[in-house]
């Protein structure tokens, strides 16, 4: 998965939670869950959602990474290299 | 006789008045099961989906859809299913042409069962059906609401058409089909229902058809006066979007303002609040979540909700209604949570017997309600029945909510956020996750002892998360 796939499947994973946010206006270097309003629960949704869309597994420990957009695309980029 | 059922405009918490009828999801002759959705009503706060609580048959739809009601309405009576006798029909039987209802109406078990072979049956629903009237009542109605009586489904015995069926027609000819979460999505796009071609069962509008909507048209003309008076619908023409956005906004606030001031004026609450150590419940959460994936992962919440439920079984008195200067304890916890939308208001529906589920089962309601409650597809009995009210303000941030107890409950718990603190250990200093929790309570039904016994049952519940 390069970067830009791997920011689509964010981008959606988080609309699919917080349909109200505009991914665009987002800080990537910024915390997710505060910038989106995101609950814990809302934030285990995203990652689940985000988890279906790569076909990654994402457990807890990721979950300080994905809570930037830059984390998080780091994150998938290296883990669906060392799975593929 | 059987006995008809009446559907009544339920009512969905304490601050629901009225409601507006927004969409019957079934019609006169449709067999209804215990559960089924039956119609959509919206609140000030959601459209919320109406379960029916017995089985039977829609006899006649008293409310059209559209309109604005007081709670406890009839809006529908319902015949219970009979002892496999004869068709339940209002109408005296009398010789009739028959003429056979489309294939998709095949399931409805109250039809006569049909005998005419295939072309006959194609041969009637060509020609004009105009037997399939036989009140002048109906004619009237229909002329009177400009509907073509051939283009009208008839729901009565053999395909008769009804007075009823008449303002469906004229109804559906201005409201389109859509789910609540289309609604709420059109709503916020600014866009018409009307305007969007549905792909959804028998047309429907689906969130999806959205994308692709068009500009939206202007609403046909010839609007029957009847059904004139609705109030606003979450779907209207563009211009109106942010107005009625705006409006939406207004009545909830109203809505929540009513009843929290309802709350404070009415109940004598008294509160509580204690720090409770998160140690034990944050490791045994660390390793049962270790390598799970995210849809198996429980949150804090699952395991303080639990505590809270079954500590209703230690001090009976927070749990249940104070009803006509009385207070009424339930057997049953039906938690109520807190739920804030996105874009402002509160919801406050219930996980029924949270007590008795396992804490993985509780995560999955929680995570499920509160999904459904941001997307407008809440059911009637979730809304109508909570208990106790647990509202997780910790998870804005904040240390400790001291909460408005929902009427007519007696009894509101919040917890604040999480956080590490210096505690004392055995003698010794320790850094602890630790969490306030507060009781808002109402004093008619208890007091501070029962009170500070119930906060006292959470925190030692919470001591043996293995046990929840």
């Amino acid at each position: 998965m390069n970067p830009d796939q791997a920011r689509t499947a964010i981008a959606e994973a988080l609309h699919a939670i917080a349909p109200d946010i505009e991914f665009d206006d987002l800080d990537p270097d910024e915390g997710l869950r505060r910038q989106a309003d995101l609950d814990s629960l809302d934030f285990l949704s995203f990652v689940e959602e985000l988890a279906q869309r790569t076909g990654s597994q994402l457990t807890e420990d990721d979950y300080p990474a994905l809570d930037s957009i830059t984390g998080a695309v780091n994150l998938l980029t290296t883990r669906t290299h060392a799975v593929g | 006789m059987v006995t008809v059922a009446e559907f009544r405009m339920p009512s969905l918490g304490a601050d629901m008045d009225e409601g507006t009828l927004l969409e019957w999801q079934v019609h006169p002759g449709e067999t209804v099961r215990r559960g089924d959705i039956v119609a959509t009503v919206d609140t000030s706060k959601a459209a919320i989906d109406i379960e029916v609580f017995e089985d039977g048959v829609i006899d006649d739809i008293v409310v059209p859809a559209g309109s604005h009601v007081p709670v406890g309405t009839v809006l529908a009576h319902i015949t219970p299913p009979e002892p496999a006798a004869a068709p339940v029909s209002q109408q005296p039987e009398e010789p009739q042409p028959k003429v056979v209802r489309p294939k998709q109406e095949a399931t409805k078990q109250k039809e006569p069962k049909q005998k005419e072979p295939k072309q006959k049956e194609a041969a009637l629903r060509e020609e004009v059906p105009a037997p399939r009237v036989r009140s002048r009542m109906v004619r009237v109605e229909a002329e009177r609401l400009g509907i073509d009586l051939a283009a009208v489904h008839g729901s009565g015995p053999r395909g008769l058409i009804t007075r009823e069926d008449v303002k469906q027609a004229a109804l559906h000819r201005r409201r389109a089909r859509s789910s609540p979460y289309a609604r709420r999505r059109a709503s916020e796009l600014g866009i018409d229902l009307r305007s969007v071609a549905g792909s959804g069962p028998g047309g429907a509008v689906r969130a999806a058809d959205l994308i692709q909507a068009a500009q939206p048209v202007p609403p046909p003309a010839e609007a029957p006066a009847s059904v004139e008076a609705e109030i606003p619908s979450p779907a209207r023409v563009e211009a109106h979007g942010a107005e009625e956005r705006a409006a939406r906004q207004l009545a909830m606030r109203q809505a929540i303002g009513a009843l929290m001031a309802r709350s404070k004026r009415e109940i004598p609450h008294y509160y509580l609040s204690t720090t409770i150590d998160l140690a034990p419940a944050t490791s045994w959460l660390r390793a049962r979540n270790a390598g799970q994936p995210p849809g198996e992962q429980l949150t804090a919440a699952a395991l303080l909700f639990k505590a809270v439920a079954l500590a209703c079984r230690e001090v009976p008195e927070v749990n249940g209604f104070w009803l006509e200067d009385h207070f009424v304890k339930s057997e049953a916890v039906h938690l109520g949570i807190a739920i804030s939308l996105r874009g402002g208001g509160l919801l406050a529906p219930a996980i029924h017997n949270a007590d008795t589920l396992a804490v993985a089962e509780l995560m999955s309601g929680l995570r499920e309600l509160v999904s459904r409650a941001r997307t407008g597809r809440l059911r009637s009995a979730e809304m109508r029945d909570p208990t106790i009210t647990v509202t997780n303000l910790g998870e804005r941030g904040v240390e400790s909510v001291l909460g408005v107890i929902y009427p007519p409950q007696v009894a509101l718990v919040g917890f604040g956020k999480v956080v590490d603190r210096p505690w004392a250990v055995d003698g010794m200093l320790a850094v602890r996750p630790v969490v306030t929790a507060t009781l808002a309570a109402d004093h008619r039904a208890s007091d501070g002892h029962r009170g500070g016994l119930y906060l006292e049952a959470i925190d030692r519940l919470l001591q043996e998360p293995e046990e929840l």
